[in-house]
């Protein structure tokens, strides 16, 4: 059924290993080469790190899974230098309608507030994201992709991991110092480690059907119903993909009959109700999905570290499954590298752990108030949520209870181990623990965004009036901290524009709109730390060479 | 007395009349309508009061006000 997008086979080759008969060690096996695995590869070989990536496959995820992919995503994926062809290809949307049986409830504008370098969510088929993940790592130096390489076997060591790979050409043995199990929902190396998955099943079965618009000028809106008249007692979801393909989401409820409800003759009605008679469209897709809400403990154990749907699922409300595993994946890696090289303590990969259970535990809040909104399990919370949207139309205050699915931001984590908790007051500005954020900014005249210049490293963000202001001991200390072997990579953020590009050799921006102060609550001389993940870690109105080193050292675990 | 506690002393003004008028509000509802009707009064008060902690101290004592059959 199928049209619109062309599945490349990726050619199983036999391994090094099969081809020699020896048991190599690599420094990092991937395991899935999903979204989350692809995106930990390529922000693996970034950071000058060979991978291993295995997958059971030989294409890109089939059909219609992901679309919605989050402001946070598309950061993280500009720091790996594969954003553009998504921003290209994806869809932005601003308006979103709510209706409840047969009437519109309230529509809301998600115009995006402005000096931001991504908005706030793309919409794009999970297969074209894979796509453009695995452009970049195929004939990369460092990034050796093994497709119809399923992993089988592994034996936990001391310092590596045992694997057993199964092949079209047999099974091999192969090592790894660290393994990341990106390897989805059914993980395999969870079963083999004998892992739980804690958390539930929910009963409600969904209808997935993408069709592909023939009328012209169908609204590039989100449409969210409520018991509709074509599908009553339960909801659906209109959205838009690239390629003219709309995606339908229908709730069908517990009982529904799975194999009846896909036959086209039973789609087809329903869909023809919702879009109205005069909508000429051509079935995609169809498929049916009940949704788990599931997660492991600690997501790492030993050598493994578990990313992605392998170590949380989430229902689809809010568009928390994907983005949160390309999350966890910024976490990890920075930490991995500087433990790899024996540079921070092992205390670096548990706050890998204590972070993103704790954005796990978070998006399972949201997901399952989403479910119970959605989907309500007794009569007299069906009367409540029916009494909010009822509420909704007229009196706005109602309106913030609607959840048809609260959107998946970055998590922060006030209380991680690896910041340093304010000395200095703010009146605003990203805490410890929360990301950093956007604001443009030019630089000799040319535009950019301030997160486009950080990433990698540990960077300061230095905000100035002038730059010339800066005293020449200052700017000694700044030249030394990015020599150091954990650098510190300053930017200078100027509110009048400088008449350089750099300031002996660190560089130098305008804040042009004046934004970036403002997002940042600093008064002139104010310091932000942020770590390689663009996570905020410490913050001063005064920039102080030894405070700066010491919340430094202690984001980093660094080894004395 | 903080803001953020419940206040459980009798405060009704008139509540003879305001029990009336929330009678009146169920008359000849089935349990359905009642029910949504009970629903939107809850919000619409619950928005009045606002304060997160007090209204979470509302649950918690209604959880431990339980029946006796
Ligand atoms: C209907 C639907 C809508 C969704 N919408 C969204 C959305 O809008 N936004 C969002 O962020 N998320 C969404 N999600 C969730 C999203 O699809 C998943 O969270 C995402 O695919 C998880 O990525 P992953 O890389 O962790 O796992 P997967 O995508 O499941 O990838 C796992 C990979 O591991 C490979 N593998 C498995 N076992 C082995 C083995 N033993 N050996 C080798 N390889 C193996 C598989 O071949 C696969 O390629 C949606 C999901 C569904 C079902």
């Amino acid at each position: 059924m199928q049209r619109t997008y062309q599945y490349e086979v990726f050619p199983f080759r036999p391994s090094p290993e099969q081809r020699t008969g020896q048991v190599m060690r690599h420094p990092v096996i991937v395991v899935g080469a999903g979204p989350v695995g692809l995106t930990a590869a390529n922000d693996l070989v970034r950071q000058g790190i060979p991978v291993v990536l295995l997958d059971e496959d030989d294409k890109v995820s089939l059909g219609s899974r992901a679309i919605c992919f989050a402001k946070r995503s598309l950061e993280i994926f500009d720091r790996l230098g594969c954003v553009e062809p998504m921003r290209r290809k994806g869809i932005t949307w601003n308006v979103g309608r709510v209706f409840f049986r047969d009437q519109e409830v309230y529509r809301f504008n998600l115009l995006p507030e402005e000096g931001h370098a991504h908005p706030a969510f793309i919409n794009l088929q999970q297969y074209y994201l894979e796509e453009y993940l695995i452009q970049p790592l195929r004939d990369h130096p460092l990034a050796d992709l093994r497709w119809r390489n399923r992993l089988v076997g592994l034996e936990p060591g001391e310092d590596h991991v045992h694997l057993t790979v199964e092949t079209p050409e047999g099974v091999y043995e192969t090592e790894a110092e660290w393994l990341i199990a990106a390897d989805g929902a059914r993980s395999t190396t969870r079963k083999l480690l004998g892992l739980d998955y804690e958390g539930r099943l929910f009963q409600e079965k969904f209808l997935i059907t993408d069709v592909v618009m023939k009328t012209a000028d169908f609204p590039t809106e989100r449409w969210f119903w409520f018991d509709p008249p074509f599908n009553p007692g339960y909801s659906a979801l209109l959205h838009r993909q690239a390629d003219n393909v709309w995606r339908i989401d229908m709730q069908l409820g517990r009982h529904a009959d799975v194999e009846l409800e896909q036959r086209p003759e039973r789609v087809l009605p329903r869909i023809r109700a919702m879009l109205g008679e005069d909508i000429d469209f051509e079935l995609e897709w169809i498929s049916i999905y009940s949704f788990h809400s599931r997660r492991m403990e600690r997501f790492l154990h030993g050598r493994v570290l578990f990313v992605g749907d392998a170590a949380h699922i989430v229902s689809p409300f809010g568009a928390r499954g994907a983005n949160s595993g390309i999350q966890d994946v910024d976490n990890l890696i920075w930490k991995l590298k500087l433990v790899m090289e024996g540079k921070a303590g092992p205390e670096l990969l548990e706050s890998f752990n204590f972070e993103r259970t704790r954005a796990a535990a978070e998006n399972a809040f949201h997901t399952e108030t989403s479910t119970e909104f959605i989907s309500p399990d007794t009569p007299g919370q069906l009367a409540l949520r029916n009494a909010v949207l009822e509420l909704a139309r007229e009196h706005e205050f109602a309106r913030p209870l609607i959840n048809s699915g609260r959107l998946s931001t970055a998590t922060v984590v006030p209380d991680s181990p690896l910041n340093t908790p304010d000395r200095d007051p703010f009146t605003g500005g990203p805490i410890p623990g929360g990301p950093a954020t956007d604001a443009p900014l030019t630089r000799a005249g040319e535009p950019t965004f301030l997160l486009k210049q950080l990433g990698y490293t540990f960077n300061g963000i230095l905000f100035v009036e002038r730059p010339e202001e800066i005293p020449e001991a200052m700017l000694a200390d700044l030249q030394e901290l990015a020599a150091q072997e954990v650098p510190i990579r300053t930017r200078i953020v100027a509110a009048q524009p400088p008449a350089q590009a750099e300031l002996q050799g660190i560089p130098l921006f305008h804040d042009v709109a004046g934004l970036a102060r403002e997002r940042y609550a600093a008064q002139p001389g104010a310091f932000y730390l942020t770590r390689p993940d663009q996570v905020v870690c410490a913050r001063w109105q005064r920039f102080q060479r030894n405070l700066v080193e010491q919340a430094r050292d202690r984001a980093a675990c660094l080894v004395r | 007395m903080p803001e953020t506690t419940l206040q459980t002393e009798p405060r009704l003004q008139e509540p003879d009349l305001f029990y009336k008028s929330l009678a009146q509000l169920h008359a000849g509802l089935t349990p359905e309508e009642s029910l949504l009707v009970n629903s939107k009064l809850l919000l619409v008060l619950a928005n009045h009061i606002g304060d997160h902690q007090v209204l979470l101290q509302a649950i918690d004592l209604v959880k431990s006000n339980v029946s006796t059959d």
